[in-house]
C-alpha cells in the first residue's frame, strides 16, 4: 500500500506513469485532506467537482499510454493567477466576485502538461504583505503552529506554503515581488523558487509591481521545483518582458554535479541576526565545502538601501497598476449617484488597509514635485544595487544567505507596524530589485521548533546553479519535512 | 518630510480613496513614518547613475496590432456590476 501522504511530486509522476496509483486516487486524496484541514485556511477555493472529472480524463490518457509530463497531478494555484471561469480574487474584496474570461499563461502551461487545478490558495491582499494577514479571507495558518500558538505562514504566498507544508497540496505555484515565494517557504519548511525576471510569463497574473513580479514553484523537494519550473517557464508573446530562450531542462541538469564558488555577502551579517541563524549559516558553508565548493567573501555595499528602494518602486508601480479597480467593468462596486463618489466609495470599501497605504505611498512618490526626490532616486539606487550583484558575480557562481532574519512569528505581532513587517524582506528584496533567480531551502529547526530556510541566489537565467547548490543543502541538511 | 493632514487628503484624492476624518491623523502619522524611513536613500551618491525601469535587458519587441482572440463580449460583461445592451452602466457624468 502506497502512503500518498509521504510522496512528493517526482514520486507521484513516477507512480502514475507506472499505473501504481491513479490520478483519481491522488486528486481525491488531496481534496479529502484539504477538507479535513480547513483550519489551515490555505485555500480560498477548492476545485472539488471539476478536479475529479479532469482526473478521470487523465486516467484515460494514462491507460492509452498518452500521458503528458504532469498528467493527472493536482496542483494548488496562488489566487493571483487568473483561471478561466474560476473565481480569482487576489484575496481582495474588490475582486471577490471576479471570474476571468481567460487563463494565465503559467497555469495554461501546467494544464497543457496534464496538471489539474486542485484549488486557489490564500495570499496577502494583492500579494502585499509578509504574513498572509492582509487577506480579505483571513490569514492562512502555518502548519507548524503548536502549543496553542498561531504562527503566520509568511507571505504573500502563505496559502501555497501552508498547503504544501501541511500535506494538502503536492506542489503549488506562488509569485514573488520582494520575497513572497522565498519567505513563506522558509517559514513553512518547504522549497520556494523565484526564477529570473522574464523566465515565466506574467500574463494573466494580477499585477502588483510589474518590474518585480515573477511566478515560481513551491514544492517539497528541489527536484520537484525543477520539474515544475520546466513546465511553468517559457517565452510568451503576450508578455513583452518574457525572455525568448531555449526550452529549459532544469530537472535533467540537476543530475550533473557542479563544483561551485559560493559567495557570502558580509553586509548580510548584521548585529540583529540571531546566533542560531549564524550557526546554521556556518553549517551550510560546511555542507558546501564537503562538496568541493569554494567559499568566497563578497561585497554588496548597497544592501542597506534595498528595502527603501523596494518600497518606493513597488508602491509606485502598485498605485498605477491598481488604478484599474474602479467598480465599472468588473469586481466589487459600492454604488453612488455620482461617478467620482462611485470610484472613491468602491476603492475605500474594496481595498484593505495595507493596499490603501501602498497606493497612497505610491501616489505620493509619483506626484508632481516629489517624483525626482523619491521615485527617480530609487530607480537610480536600484541601478547601484544591480551593479553590486554584477561585480559579485564576477567572483562567484551563487550567493548563500539566510532567507529571512527570523523564523515564523505569531499572528498579530507585527500587523500594526508596517515598517517592522517590511523588515522581514531585508534579505529577499535586493534579489528582486536585480531580477535574479533565488531559492529558499530548509536547513533545520529553530529553538522554537520552527523551520528556517536559507537562500541561494544565482546569475540571471542561471537557475541551474541555484538548483544544484540547493540540492547540496537539501541532501546534507536532511530536514524533517513533517510538521506534526 | 512630514506629511500633514492636508497632504494626506490631497494624496487620498489623487488615489481616489476616501479617508474618514477620524482616520486622517493615523494615515498622516503612518505615511510620515514610511516616507522618513525611505529618505535614507538620500545618503547614496547617484550622480551620473542612470535609473533602472526594468531589470531585464530584453529589448521590447514589436508585433502587429491584430486581434488574436476576441468575440467574448458577453463573458466580459458578465463580470460588470451593471450592464445593459452591451454597455457598462455608470452614473450620469454630464450635468
Amino acid at each position: 500500500m502506497i502512503d500518498l501522504k509521504k510522496i512528493n511530486l517526482e514520486k507521484a509522476i513516477e507512480l502514475i506513469k507506472q499505473k501504481k496509483i491513479s490520478s483519481k486516487e491522488l486528486v481525491s486524496f488531496y481534496l479529502k485532506e484539504a477538507e479535513a484541514k480547513k483550519e489551515l485556511n490555505a485555500y480560498i477555493y477548492l476545485n472539488s467537482d471539476n478536479a475529479i472529472k479532469l482526473a478521470e480524463e487523465s486516467d484515460k490518457r494514462i491507460a492509452n499510454n498518452n500521458a503528458r509530463p504532469l498528467e493527472g497531478i493536482p496542483i494548488a494555484i496562488k489566487d493571483l493567477f487568473c483561471t478561466k471561469d474560476v473565481l480569482t480574487t487576489a484575496a481582495s474584496k474588490i475582486l471577490s466576485n471576479f471570474k476571468p474570461a481567460y487563463e494565465s499563461t503559467v497555469t495554461q502551461n501546467l494544464w497543457d502538461a496534464g496538471a489539474i487545478l486542485l484549488g486557489k490558495t490564500n495570499l496577502d491582499e494583492f500579494a502585499m504583505g509578509s504574513s498572509n494577514e492582509t487577506s480579505f479571507y483571513g490569514a492562512a495558518l502555518n502548519p507548524w503552529s503548536k502549543n496553542k500558538k498561531e504562527y503566520v505562514p509568511g507571505g504573500s504566498s502563505g496559502g501555497s506554503a501552508s498547503a504544501v507544508a501541511g500535506g494538502i497540496a503536492i506542489a503549488a505555484t506562488g509569485t514573488d515581488t520582494g520575497g513572497s515565494i522565498r519567505q513563506p517557504a522558509s517559514y513553512c519548511g518547504i522549497i520556494g523558487l523565484k526564477p529570473t525576471y522574464g523566465r515565466c510569463s506574467r500574463w494573466g497574473i494580477v499585477s502588483f509591481a510589474s518590474s518585480l513580479d515573477q511566478a515560481g514553484p513551491m514544492t517539497k523537494t528541489v527536484n520537484d521545483a525543477a520539474i515544475m519550473l520546466d513546465v511553468m517557464a517559457g517565452h510568451d508573446k503576450k508578455d513583452s518582458t518574457s525572455a525568448n530562450l531555449e526550452k529549459t531542462n532544469f530537472y535533467n541538469n540537476l543530475k550533473i554535479n557542479k563544483k561551485l564558488k559560493i559567495g557570502i555577502p558580509k553586509q548580510y551579517k548584521n548585529d540583529q541576526l540571531d546566533k542560531e541563524i549564524l550557526n546554521f549559516w556556518e553549517l551550510g558553508k560546511e555542507f558546501f565545502k564537503k562538496n568541493n565548493c569554494e567559499i568566497v567573501e563578497i561585497d554588496l555595499p548597497h544592501t542597506e538601501y534595498a528595502l527603501a528602494t523596494y518600497y518606493i518602486i513597488s508602491s509606485a508601480e502598485a498605485s498605477s497598476n491598481l488604478a484599474r479597480y474602479d467598480g465599472i467593468r468588473y469586481g466589487f462596486r459600492k454604488d453612488s449617484e455620482e461617478i467620482i463618489n462611485l470610484y472613491e466609495n468602491t476603492r475605500s470599501v474594496g481595498f484593505g488597509e495595507e493596499v490603501k497605504r501602498r497606493i497612497m505611498i505610491g501616489t505620493y512618490v509619483l506626484s508632481a514635485g516629489y517624483y525626482d526626490a523619491y521615485y527617480l532616486k530609487a530607480q537610480k539606487v536600484r541601478s547601484k544595487i544591480i551593479n553590486d550583484f554584477n561585480q559579485a558575480f564576477e567572483k562567484v557562481d551563487v550567493i548563500f544567505t539566510p532567507t529571512a532574519p527570523t523564523d515564523a512569528f505569531e499572528k498579530g505581532t507585527k500587523i500594526d507596524d508596517p515598517i517592522k513587517m517590511y523588515l522581514n524582506d531585508v534579505f529577499t528584496v535586493p534579489i528582486s530589485l536585480a531580477g535574479l533567480p533565488a531559492i529558499s531551502v530548509p536547513i533545520g529547526l529553530s529553538k522554537n521548533d520552527l523551520p528556517l530556510g536559507f537562500q541561494i541566489i544565482g546569475k540571471r537565467f542561471d537557475e541551474d546553479s541555484v538548483l544544484s547548490a540547493a540540492k547540496i543543502i537539501e541532501t546534507n541538511a536532511n530536514f524533517k519535512k513533517e510538521s506534526d | 518630510m512630514d506629511i500633514d493632514k492636508k497632504l494626506v487628503k490631497k494624496i487620498a484624492n489623487l488615489s481616489k480613496i476616501n479617508i474618514e476624518e477620524k482616520n486622517v491623523d493615523k494615515f498622516a502619522k503612518e505615511l510620515s513614518n514610511i516616507i522618513s524611513w525611505v529618505e535614507k536613500l538620500n545618503e547614496v551618491d547617484t550622480k551620473n547613475i542612470s535609473p533602472t525601469t526594468n531589470p531585464s535587458d530584453i529589448k521590447i519587441p514589436f508585433r502587429k496590432d491584430e486581434i488574436k482572440d476576441g468575440k467574448i463580449k458577453d463573458k466580459i460583461l458578465k463580470n460588470a456590476p451593471e450592464h445593459k445592451g452591451g454597455y457598462f452602466i455608470v452614473p450620469k457624468v454630464i450635468e
